[in-house]
This record gives C-alpha cells, sequence and structure tokens, in this order.
C-alpha cells in the first residue's frame, strides 16, 4: 500500500510539474503573441512566413531552430549580417527592438512553438539574461 | 446566349472600370538608367534621415541615436544629442536643416522620446544648433503624448515648405482606433508649426474644443515619407498601410485620410479591417500600393541631371528593397519603375542642393547617384 502512495505521488508530481511548465509556457507564449504582432509581424508576416530573400521565414527555419543563442542574441541585440535559413542566403538589417529580457524570452517562446515550430526547452529571462552581445 | 455574354463583358467591363486606379501593382524594370550608383557614406545601420548644410557636407540620423556629420569624406559624430527610446521603430529618426540655417543654423531632429509621466515613449521634434561638433541651444518643439510601449508607427519626417512652415508626420503609434480620427488626440496626423514651434493661427483646427490645434491632415497611418512639391509648394506624403493599402497623399488643411474606417489594405493576418476604400469627406490617395512596397522616404526630382526624370517621385521601398520611380503625368501615375533593385532597405531619397540625388539604405550607407551621360 505503502509502496503505491509513493508511486502515486511520484506521478502525481510529475504530472503536475510537466502541467505548470505547460502553461508557464503557454502564458509566455500568449505574451509572445502580442509582442510578435507588434514588433515582427509586418517584416515576418503573420504566420511566421518571412519573404524569400528578404525576410527570413520563422516558420520551420532550421537557422531559428538549431542556433538558439544565436537567435536569442538577434531578437535581443538585433541582427546584421549573412545568414542562411532553410537554404536560402539572407543579408539584411533588423534594427534592435528595445525589449527586455522578459519581453525577448516571450516572443522566443511563441515563435519557437508555433507555426509547425516546437521547442522542448522554455526560455527564460534568466537565459537571455546570459546571453551577451 | 449572346445576351449572358454581352452581360459577361459588361460586369467585366463595370469592374475594371470601378476603380480609379489599377488594382494591381505594375513596375517595370528598365533596361537603361542614367545613373552610376556609388556608396558615399559606408558603414551605416540604420540611417534613417539626411540633410544638407550650405557647405556641402551632410548630416545623417542612425536609429540607434547617432547623429553624424559627414564632411571631406569624414564622418564626425555629433555629441549631445537627446537621450532617445529605441524600441521597435523607435529611434533617432529624421534631420531638417532650417531653410534659412546659413543666418539661423537651426537643424531639427525628430525621436521617439520618453519624455513625459506614463511609461513608454512617443514621438517628439526639437531644435537645436551645432557648435564645435556638439548640439547646443535645444529647444523642445513639440512632444506627443501619451507614451506608449508600443513598437510601432512614429512617422516622423520633417519639411518645410516655401512659406517658411514647419510639417512633421507622427504615425498612430500602434492604436488605430483611439488615435488617427479623433483630432483631440496625437498620432495619425501631419502637424504644422511656425519655424519656432509655435502653432500658426490658421491651423485648421485651431478654436476647435479640444483639438489638438498644431494637427494640419488626420486619418493617417504612418506617414514616413514627406516632401514638398517643387512647382505647387503644397506638402505630400507617403504612408505605411497594413497589408496592401500604402498611399501617396496629398495634405489639405484640415483633410481627413481615412485610416481605419477607408483603406485599400488588410490586417497582417489576411482579415478585412474595413470593405469600404472610399467614404464622403475622406480624401482618396493620390496613388495606393497593392501589395504594399513599405515607402519610407520621399522626394520630388527637380534636377535636369538625369534624362527626363524631372517632375518624377522617388520612393523607397523597406519590403522589396529597391527604390522606385513614379512617373506622374496630370494627376495620376502613369508608370513605375524599380532602380537599385535588391541593393537593400531604402530608408530615404534626397535630391541635394547640387541636384544630385542620395538614397540611404539599411546595412550599408549613403548611395550618391552620379549622372551618367
Amino acid at each position: 500500500m505503502k509502496v503505491h502512495f509513493v508511486i502515486f505521488i511520484f506521478f502525481f508530481s510529475g504530472i503536475s510539474i510537466c502541467f505548470s511548465q505547460n502553461s508557464e509556457l503557454k502564458a509566455s507564449m500568449q505574451r509572445g503573441n502580442e509582442i510578435y504582432s507588434d514588433f515582427c509581424a509586418s517584416c515576418h508576416l503573420e504566420q511566421g512566413e518571412g519573404i524569400a530573400h528578404t525576410f527570413p521565414p520563422l516558420a520551420e527555419s532550421d537557422y531559428l531552430m538549431e542556433n538558439r543563442e544565436a537567435s536569442i542574441r538577434g531578437v535581443k541585440y538585433g541582427q546584421q549580417g549573412e545568414i542562411t535559413v532553410n537554404g536560402v542566403t539572407y543579408n539584411n538589417v533588423m534594427a534592435p527592438l528595445g525589449l527586455d529580457d522578459q519581453e525577448v524570452a516571450d516572443v522566443m517562446n511563441f515563435i519557437m512553438n508555433s507555426w509547425g515550430n516546437t521547442s522542448e526547452k522554455m526560455i527564460t529571462p534568466k537565459e537571455v539574461e546570459t546571453i551577451k552581445k | 446566349m449572346r445576351k449572358s455574354v454581352l452581360l459577361l463583358y459588361l460586369i467585366i467591363g463595370a469592374l475594371s472600370f470601378s476603380c480609379a486606379q489599377d488594382p494591381e501593382n505594375k513596375v517595370d524594370n528598365p533596361s537603361k538608367v542614367p545613373f552610376e550608383p556609388i556608396l558615399l557614406i559606408d558603414e551605416l545601420q540604420t540611417p534613417w534621415g539626411m540633410a544638407f548644410l550650405p557647405d556641402g557636407s551632410m548630416l545623417v540620423t542612425e536609429k540607434s541615436g547617432e547623429l553624424i556629420h559627414f564632411k571631406d569624406g569624414v564622418k564626425n559624430k555629433i555629441t549631445n544629442v537627446p537621450e532617445v527610446y529605441v524600441r521597435g521603430q523607435g529611434g533617432l529618426l529624421d534631420v531638417e536643416v532650417h531653410p534659412d540655417y546659413k543666418n539661423n543654423g537651426w537643424v531639427y531632429l525628430s525621436f521617439a522620446s520618453e519624455e513625459g509621466e506614463e511609461k513608454g515613449g512617443n514621438t517628439a521634434l526639437i531644435r537645436a544648433k551645432i557648435e564645435d561638433n556638439s548640439l547646443v541651444n535645444k529647444e523642445l518643439l513639440y512632444k506627443a503624448s501619451p507614451n506608449t510601449t508600443k513598437g510601432q508607427h512614429f512617422g516622423s519626417r520633417i519639411q518645410f515648405d516655401n512659406d517658411g512652415y514647419l510639417y512633421l508626420s507622427i504615425g498612430e503609434r500602434g492604436a488605430r482606433d483611439e488615435n488617427p480620427q479623433d483630432i483631440t488626440r496625437d498620432g495619425g496626423k501631419i502637424y504644422r508649426f511656425f519655424d519656432d514651434g509655435t502653432i500658426p493661427d490658421d491651423n485648421p483646427f485651431v478654436g476647435t474644443n479640444g483639438a489638438k490645434t498644431a494637427i494640419y491632415s488626420y486619418g493617417h497611418r504612418n506617414p514616413q515619407g514627406l516632401a514638398m512639391h517643387p512647382e505647387t509648394g503644397a506638402i505630400w506624403d507617403n504612408e505605411h498601410g497594413p497589408r496592401g493599402g500604402d498611399e501617396i497623399n496629398i495634405i489639405k488643411a484640415g483633410a481627413n485620410y481615412g485610416w481605419p474606417v477607408v483603406t485599400y489594405g488588410i490586417n497582417y493576418s489576411g482579415t478585412p479591417i474595413t470593405d469600404k476604400t472610399e467614404m464622403e469627406g475622406m480624401t482618396q490617395p493620390f496613388h495606393y500600393w497593392v501589395p504594399s512596397i513599405a515607402p519610407s522616404g520621399m522626394t520630388f526630382v527637380t534636377s535636369s541631371k538625369y534624362g527626363d526624370w524631372k517632375g518624377s517621385i522617388l520612393v523607397g521601398s523597406l519590403k522589396f528593397q529597391y527604390l522606385e520611380r513614379l512617373i506622374v503625368e496630370g494627376n495620376k501615375v502613369v508608370k513605375r519603375e524599380k532602380l537599385l533593385d535588391g541593393i537593400g532597405r531604402v530608408r530615404d531619397v534626397k535630391e541635394g542642393p547640387n541636384g544630385m540625388l542620395y538614397v540611404a539604405v539599411e546595412g550599408k550607407g549613403i548611395y550618391k547617384l552620379n549622372p551618367k551621360d
């Protein structure tokens, strides 16, 4: 009986941790969605599709999903110079957006978990804070 | 059978004549151009505005907050520039010099400013003089309120007209349902001042209860181009629409340009904003773009150095990264040309006092278009 109880607690706490992370992510994504429409959608477009050769796509973007740190840095400090996204070369400027660390985390969580993108590890303001220019 | 074919023709005919303008953009790629682009000032990130001083030198703003004086091939940083609110589209924006700069030395700057009670920022206009590479005698001429943390639509071009009036555009700051149609609020407006920032008595809303009396016209979305027509002396703007519906407007006192009640554009998401493109009491654009080219910076060509270009309008495209030339006949655009295709996000275009054309490109710098004979 005791063993059952321990197992029960074990599973239950596991599930609730999982849930709380999920709801945290959801809340972050929701805030991120607002920031996205405000700061990003006019170039990267509503579905993250971008414009080939001008504004790189975020939806199913290999660059975004494989370069977590560089992507955070780009959103935090702006982006300039040549990058390759899904086989297409981009050489453009994204001026610094002026977002705080929480906002950077929120919008990153939104774009990394939308339009077919999924990311296992949620981005926190702490992680953003550690990323320097 | 015949009747139905006739009806079909009638419907097609009616559809094609019902619009004042061809609804789709048709832009030509000219095979020959009358210029050679030369990178005059290199290594700029977001050169937002430029102005020319009587000695042939140039002032250039960087959105990040730097004011650059470019003289004899050297970039000098001007110090004591006001603190700017760098967020989203906000930062240090346009620069203009007084028409009588030679005698009074006034330089005008527009920028996103945090001044005020609320969190965030809004567009401000100052004038100052340059002494020993530093801004002195700074005077705040206008500050839009309230501040907001929204990242969009600061507008911000500055333009003088022949009578010495000073015009400033301010975008609707991401509050399209509150600002542009309300003349008691800032944003979504074009403003008119005397050169010292005081408000002319004959501004259209002087005497209207609660109105911001600096307002000259309203119902704008985000005007990032402002230029004076060289013959009529009228102020023209270009402004960003949403998805589709970028416009060129001829600015008239007290006129309402309709945003967001009437527009040729739709939301970025593809959903409609309104089904109306015109309405009584709202001024139609001189020209509109569908799809959007994201126009920023505009100038009229008055110079005869570029073949038959005199009288054309030049507009920078941020979205498609080229310079557009619009050829005007009578009161409409008859032809559009794509120049400098793929050069980068074109932020501003100006004709210098020497009759040469200058183009500011993000990530590159300032190009001079050297005329080819």
